[in-house]
C-alpha cells in the first residue's frame, strides 16, 4: 500500500465491479473506498511521479494538508453514498458512482494543470450516468444540458492552461491569481463547476433529476472539488468575496417558492457554496480555513439532506412539498436523520455548520466587511427558513397527505445514521475538524457570545416562520415551475431561432421565388424571341434579306444624291 | 435488498400519531414562544463581545440585534419570494412542452 495512485483504486476497481454479479459486488463496492482509504494513509506528503509526456513535465501527484483534507472528505463521501446505494441492482449507478469519487479524489490530488484538466472531464463524463440512471425523457434531456456545461468548463479549463504555459513555461496548479487574461479562463472553468450566479442553473436542473442514490453522489464530490481548484488557484482574490455574497443571497429567495424539495436543496447548496467563495476571498488563514472546513461539513450534511430526501423519494416516489407530509408518522427514523442535517445546516450550537460557517463570518469581521457580513447574516437566517424548516417541515409535518409508507431500506437509514452522528461530532468536537485545516486554527466557535447569538438569530427566524404560517402569509407550496436564468438558454433563444425561422422563411421564399420568376420570365421572353419560331430565332428566307437591302440602299440614295 | 421490490408500496397504519392531536401542537407553539422571550432577555446576562473591531459596527451590539435582524430577515425574505412568484411561476410541466 501506499505506493499506488489515490485514485486509482476506486477507477480501476469500479471497473471491476461491471463485472461482478450483484451480491460480490455489493461486498467489493464497500471494500474499494476502504482499501483507497488505507492506501492513501500510507502515502506520503510531497509532490511525486514526475513524468515526461509528449514534451510534458508533468506532475501526477501532490499530496499535502489542503488535498488530504478533501481526500479524506471524498473517501468518507464513497463510503456513505455506498451504502446508501446497496439495495440497489442497477449495475451503471454504482460503478460511475465510484468511478465519479475516483475522478473527485485524482483531481484534488492532482500535482499540475493538466493533470487537473484530465480528471476534470472525467468528473463530467462519470457523472452525468447518476441522472440519466433515472429514466425518461426529462432526466435524459437535463443530463445531456449537465454534461455540455461541464464539457464547457474542462475546455475552457484546457485552453487556460495551455495560455498560462504559454506564458509561465510551467504546468504547476499553485496561487494563479487574477493578473492575467487566461487566469479569468480558468476561473471561469472553476465557477462553472463552483455553481458561480449566471452558471448556477445546471446544479438545480440537474440533482433534483437525478436517482434518489445519484443525487447524493453528486452533491458530494463535483462542487467540493471546484472548491479544492478554487482555494488552491485564487485564495484572497477580492472579487470572490463580492461573487460569494451574491451565491450566499440569490438561491434563498428561490428557494422559498420551490416546490420538488430536492431543488430546494440545490439552492441552499448554492447558498452554502457562497460562503466558502467568501471565504476563499477573504484569503489564506481563518478565511481558507473557514470555507474547506464548511465544504467538509457540506458534504456530510447536505448528503444527509439529499439522503433523507432520496429515501422519501424511494418509498413515496414523490418529491413535491404541495404532495407531501406527515411522513413522521411513517418514517421516523429518516424523519429524525433529516432534522439533524437540518439542525447542521443551519449551524444550531452542537451540530457541524456551526463551528465552519462562524469561521467565514468571523473573518469577514476581522477584515471590516460590514455589507458582506450583514449578507452573510441575512443568508444564515434565510437558510434555516428554507433548509432548516421547510425541509423537514413539509416533507414530514405540515398537513397529512395521507400517505402511509414503509420506512426507508436499511441500508439507507445506516448510511444516514453514519453521517447524523458525524454531524454532531464534529460539531461538539470542533479540534477534530480544526486539526484537519490546512492553516492553524486560532478560533474558539463555543464562547457565550456566538452561542447566544447565533441562538437569537436562528430561533426569530423561526419566530418569522411560524408567525408567517399561522397567519397564513407564508406562501403555500404549489406546483409549478419557476424561471431561473436557464429560461433564457431554454426557452428564449430557441423562441429566437423558431421566431426568425417562422417569420424569415416566408420572407426567404418569397425572395427567392419572387426572383425564380423573374428570372423564368426573362428566360421565357428570351426564348420566345431566339428559338425557332421567334423573330431572331427563326431562318429568313433569301428574298427578305435582299428586300431590306434593297431599302436601305433606297434611304441611303434619298440621302445622299 | 432489491430496487424494484418495496418501493412505493403504501401500508395501512391507523395509529394516533403525536401531533394528530392539536393540544400537542399548541404545546409546542407555546414553548418556542417562551424561549424566544428568554433567549431576547439573555442579553442583558452577559457581556457580549464584539465581532467587528471597536467601532466598526456598533449596531452588532444594541439589545436583540441578533433576535430583530433575524426575524426582519425572515418576514423580507418570504414577502419579496412571494412576489417573485408572480413573474416567476410557470405552470409545472412548463418546459416539457
Amino acid at each position: 500500500m501506499g505506493n499506488i495512485h489515490p485514485a486509482m483504486i476506486l477507477l480501476a476497481g469500479s471497473i471491476l465491479l461491471a463485472l461482478l454479479p450483484v451480491k460480490s459486488r455489493r461486498v467489493v463496492s464497500l471494500l474499494l473506498p476502504i482499501f483507497s482509504f488505507v492506501n492513501l494513509l500510507a502515502i506520503p506528503e510531497g509532490t511525486m511521479w514526475h513524468v515526461s509526456w509528449a514534451g510534458f513535465d508533468l506532475t501526477v501527484l501532490r499530496v499535502d494538508r489542503l488535498s488530504l483534507l478533501f481526500g479524506y472528505l471524498f473517501h468518507l463521501a464513497a463510503l456513505i453514498a455506498t451504502i446508501y446505494s446497496l439495495h440497489l441492482d442497477d449495475k451503471l449507478q454504482i460503478t460511475t458512482g465510484l468511478m465519479y469519487a475516483g475522478a473527485a479524489i485524482g483531481a484534488v490530488f492532482a500535482g499540475d494543470l493538466l493533470i487537473l484538466f484530465i480528471f476534470w472531464e472525467l468528473l463530467a463524463v462519470t457523472s452525468v450516468f447518476q441522472v440519466w440512471a433515472r429514466g425518461g425523457q426529462r432526466a435524459l434531456d437535463s443530463g445531456t444540458r449537465y454534461l455540455l456545461l461541464h464539457i464547457a468548463s474542462g475546455l475552457l479549463l484546457l485552453a487556460g492552461t495551455a495560455l498560462h504555459y504559454l506564458n509561465t513555461g510551467s504546468l504547476a496548479f499553485d496561487h494563479i491569481g487574477l493578473g492575467s487574461t487566461y487566469a479569468w479562463l480558468i476561473l471561469l472553468a472553476i465557477g462553472i463547476k463552483c455553481a458561480f450566479p449566471l452558471f448556477h442553473t445546471w446544479l438545480v436542473d440537474a440533482y433534483p433529476e437525478a436517482t434518489p442514490t445519484g443525487t447524493v453522489f453528486l452533491s458530494a464530490f463535483t462542487t467540493k472539488a471546484a472548491i479544492y481548484a478554487l482555494a488552491r488557484g485564487f485564495a484572497g482574490e477580492e472579487v470572490l468575496i463580492v461573487i460569494g455574497g451574491v451565491m450566499t443571497m440569490f438561491p434563498i429567495f428561490f428557494a422559498v417558492i420551490e416546490n420538488d424539495l430536492r431543488r430546494v436543496l440545490g439552492y441552499s447548496m448554492i447558498n452554502q457554496i457562497g460562503f466558502m467563495v467568501v471565504g476563499i476571498g477573504l484569503g489564506p488563514g481563518m478565511g481558507v480555513n473557514g470555507a474547506v472546513a464548511h465544504a467538509f461539513n457540506d458534504v456530510i450534511f447536505k448528503g444527509l439532506l439529499f439522503m433523507s430526501m432520496g429515501a422519501v423519494l424511494y418509498r413515496t416516489g414523490r418529491m413535491n412539498g404541495s404532495e407531501l407530509g406527515g411522513l413522521y408518522k411513517s418514517m421516523p427514523w429518516t424523519c429524525l436523520c433529516c432534522i439533524i442535517g437540518a439542525s447542521s445546516i443551519s449551524a444550531f450550537p452542537l451540530f457541524s455548520g456551526f463551528i465552519s460557517k462562524s469561521m467565514v463570518m468571523q473573518a469577514a469581521s476581522n477584515g471590516g466587511y460590514v455589507v458582506v457580513w450583514l449578507a452573510l447574516l441575512f443568508a444564515s437566517a434565510g437558510v434555516f427558513h428554507h433548509a432548516g424548516i421547510k425541509i423537514p417541515f413539509f416533507a414530514f409535518y405540515a398537513h397529512d397527505s395521507g400517505i402511509r409508507c414503509k420506512e426507508a431500506p436499511l441500508n439507507m437509514r445506516i448510511a444516514m445514521t453514519i453521517a447524523a452522528v458525524l454531524c454532531v461530532f464534529i460539531g461538539s468536537n470542533p479540534s477534530f475538524l480544526y486539526g484537519l485545516l490546512p492553516y492553524p486554527v486560532e478560533y474558539e466557535p463555543y464562547t457565550t457570545t456566538h452561542v447566544v447569538l447565533q441562538l437569537q438569530v436562528l430561533f426569530y427566524s423561526a419566530l418569522a416562520f411560524t408567525v408567517l404560517k399561522l397567519t397564513n402569509i407564508y406562501p403555500p407550496e404549489l406546483a409549478s415551475t419557476n424561471l431561473d436564468v436557464d429560461w433564457f438558454s431554454r426557452r428564449m433563444f430557441p423562441g429566437v431561432v423558431r421566431s426568425i425561422v417562422r417569420v424569415g422563411g416566408p420572407i426567404k421564399d418569397g425572395f427567392f421565388n419572387g426572383g425564380k420568376a423573374v428570372v423564368r420570365s426573362f428566360i421565357g421572353f428570351v426564348k420566345s424571341r431566339h428559338d425557332g419560331q421567334g423573330l431572331w430565332g427563326r431562318t429568313w428566307l433569301t428574298e427578305n434579306s435582299v428586300l431590306v437591302v434593297v431599302m436601305f440602299l433606297a434611304v441611303y440614295l434619298l440621302f445622299f444624291y | 435488498m432489491n430496487d424494484t421490490q418495496d418501493k412505493h408500496e403504501t401500508i395501512k397504519d391507523e395509529r394516533e400519531h403525536m401531533f394528530d392531536n392539536p393540544k400537542n401542537v399548541q404545546r409546542l407553539i407555546r414553548g418556542f414562544f417562551v424561549c424566544c422571550v428568554l433567549l431576547i432577555f439573555a442579553d442583558l446576562l452577559f457581556h457580549r463581545h464584539l465581532s467587528f473591531a471597536e467601532g466598526v459596527m456598533p449596531v452588532e451590539g444594541w439589545f436583540g440585534f441578533y433576535a430583530f435582524y433575524g426575524f426582519v430577515a425572515c418576514v423580507l425574505l418570504v414577502l419579496a419570494a412571494t412576489q417573485m412568484r408572480k413573474v416567476l411561476m410557470r405552470s409545472e410541466d412548463y418546459y416539457d412542452g
